[in-house]
């Protein structure tokens, strides 16, 4: 089973939120629970650095051996970093979703909505399982 | 609500993800796929195929019902052996593909794809009305189990006294496995050497238990349906539903050959396939808009998956039928109806979800094992 930890934020897209708390910039990445959906990532398309992101619009891909999904923006803000690592290896979103596998990094120009906290996505994951 | 085979809870206790198949709840991965994948390639791979359908057409005139009934000439099968072969309509367009295994002079096992088999029973049996033969549809009773991959003999070996070096491809041999009556057959959908065994519902489980300790040591995993459908697009088999669909012949689909116009007597189909192939070109179609079978590898790392349209200049020239990662090329692979046309201009691309990423066109099999 993949474990939820408690200090991130999440979306219902299963996405993550790192860094609310801490200032203006969060990481954002795919959940564990999410990757194992997928499977094998074999190709991650994230936002260019500098892009303007809206909460809820669709901002890159994570493709895996049998399904593509996008990727939402959780938060409104600039893109100010992307991972290029998992760029060139998409299997760290498999392997380390919560660490190396991120995705991009936001500066936060809004007030973000509509987050979940780990109870709340742990109760959506096991409603879909 | 999905069926499930003889063997769900063992795939449960693998921890599985499972997922839908044709009705049937089928494990879709065990852990990752591409492990599961690679271990086929170099090692060997345990497949539950109990979904397929086994249908057994027997009696004094089964194969004359037989040579009727379905596109091949299988009265004219060895016993012993197998063929590939197809069943078509009236205007020869594909119902399902099947392989048919002479178990003794007169009888024969259909083996049909598992969304199909309720219709190709009833098909048979309606085809082998006026003949001196039997159908029956058996699937309910049998299981599937396949091992595939290089070291499937030395695995299989350690659990039967049968003649396996004496098996060729396309060949089945009533045996003893582990203790269970099985028919074990030299076929597979994966591109490597390998077997699948039919047995008894009630011996699934055991026969399984026997293979995966008999290849523990050997490399031998559980493979999921994800793997299965890697497997077999890198060796260019067809899947029916994407390459084969009540859309085409068998000529349409590069398959012309199963098409045996030689054999004596009707078959259902025989007329409107013996004008198809009597068109110029028959493997590729008429004309220079036929559309025709390729294989694509793309040049980028984005994947054209099934029902995305191949595009030349912007402009819609065909549609991809399968595609995937591959793990042996290490770049998406996809098999596609394209026009002729096209394919001899070049410069395809393929619409990815609004962007055309391009592709180039490959003989098929996109993956040939070393003998």
């Amino acid at each position: 089973m993949s474990t939820i930890p408690e200090d991130l934020s999440y979306t219902k897209e299963h996405e993550w939120v790192a860094g609310l708390d801490d200032g203006r910039t969060v990481t954002v990445g795919v959940t564990a629970y999410a990757a194992e959906q997928l499977g094998d990532v074999v190709y991650v398309q994230v936002p260019e650095v500098g892009a303007a992101v809206t909460a809820g619009d669709a901002v890159g891909e994570v493709e895996s051996t049998k399904s593509v999904s996008d990727i939402f923006a959780p938060v409104t803000g600039e893109v100010v970093e992307v991972n290029a690592a998992v760029v060139d290896d998409p299997s760290l979103v498999n392997s380390d979703p919560y660490g190396e596998g991120w995705l991009f990094r936001v500066q936060i120009g809004e007030e973000p909505e509509d987050l979940l906290t780990s109870a709340e996505y742990t109760s959506l994951t096991t409603a879909e399982s | 609500m999905s069926r499930s085979t003889p063997l769900r809870e063992v795939h449960e206790a693998l921890g599985a993800t499972l997922t839908d198949f044709a009705g049937w709840l089928m494990p879709l991965r065990y852990g990752s796929e591409s492990v599961e994948h690679n271990a086929v390639r170099t090692a060997a791979g345990l497949f539950d195929l109990s979904h397929m359908g086994e249908i057994f057409v027997t009696g004094p005139q089964a194969g004359e019902a037989l040579d009727y009934a379905l596109v091949g000439w299988l009265s004219a099968l060895d016993t012993g052996r197998a063929r590939y072969t197809m069943i078509v309509d009236g205007n020869g367009h594909v119902l399902d593909d099947l392989i048919v295994y002479r178990l003794a002079p007169e009888e024969f096992l259909v083996v049909a794809n598992a969304g199909n088999y309720p219709m190709v029973a009833r098909e048979l049996t309606e085809r082998a009305g006026s003949y001196d033969a039997r159908v029956e549809d058996r699937s309910e009773s049998f299981a599937l189990v396949a091992v595939q991959g290089p070291k499937s003999a030395e695995i299989l070996a350690k659990l039967t006294e049968a003649d396996l070096d004496g098996l060729k491809y396309y060949a089945g041999l009533p045996a003893t496995v582990a203790g269970f009556e099985a028919l074990i057959a030299r076929t597979g959908y994966t591109g490597e050497d390998g077997f699948e065994l039919f047995v008894r519902n009630e011996d699934a489980v055991p026969l399984w238990n026997a293979l995966s300790e008999a290849g523990a040591g050997l490399g031998l995993l559980p493979a999921g349906l994800s793997a299965r459908d890697t497997l077999r697009l890198e060796a260019g088999m067809p899947l029916y539903g994407n390459e084969l669909t009540e859309e085409q012949t068998p000529f349409d689909a590069g398959l012309g050959r199963v098409v045996r116009l030689d054999k004596p007597g009707d078959f259902v189909g025989r007329a409107a396939l013996a004008e198809r192939a009597a068109q110029p070109d028959q493997e590729d179609g008429p004309g220079a808009d036929a559309l025709r079978l390729v294989g694509l590898v793309a040049r980028g790392r984005r994947v054209p998956r099934h029902g995305y349209p191949v595009t030349r200049d912007g402009v819609v020239v065909g549609e991809v039928t399968s595609g995937a990662p591959s793990q042996s090329l290490g770049k998406p692979i996809a098999m596609a109806y394209v026009s002729r046309s096209a394919v001899e201009a070049g410069g395809l691309t393929v619409d990815i979800r609004g962007s055309h990423e391009p592709v180039d066109v490959v003989d098929l099999p996109f993956y040939r094992r070393s003998k």
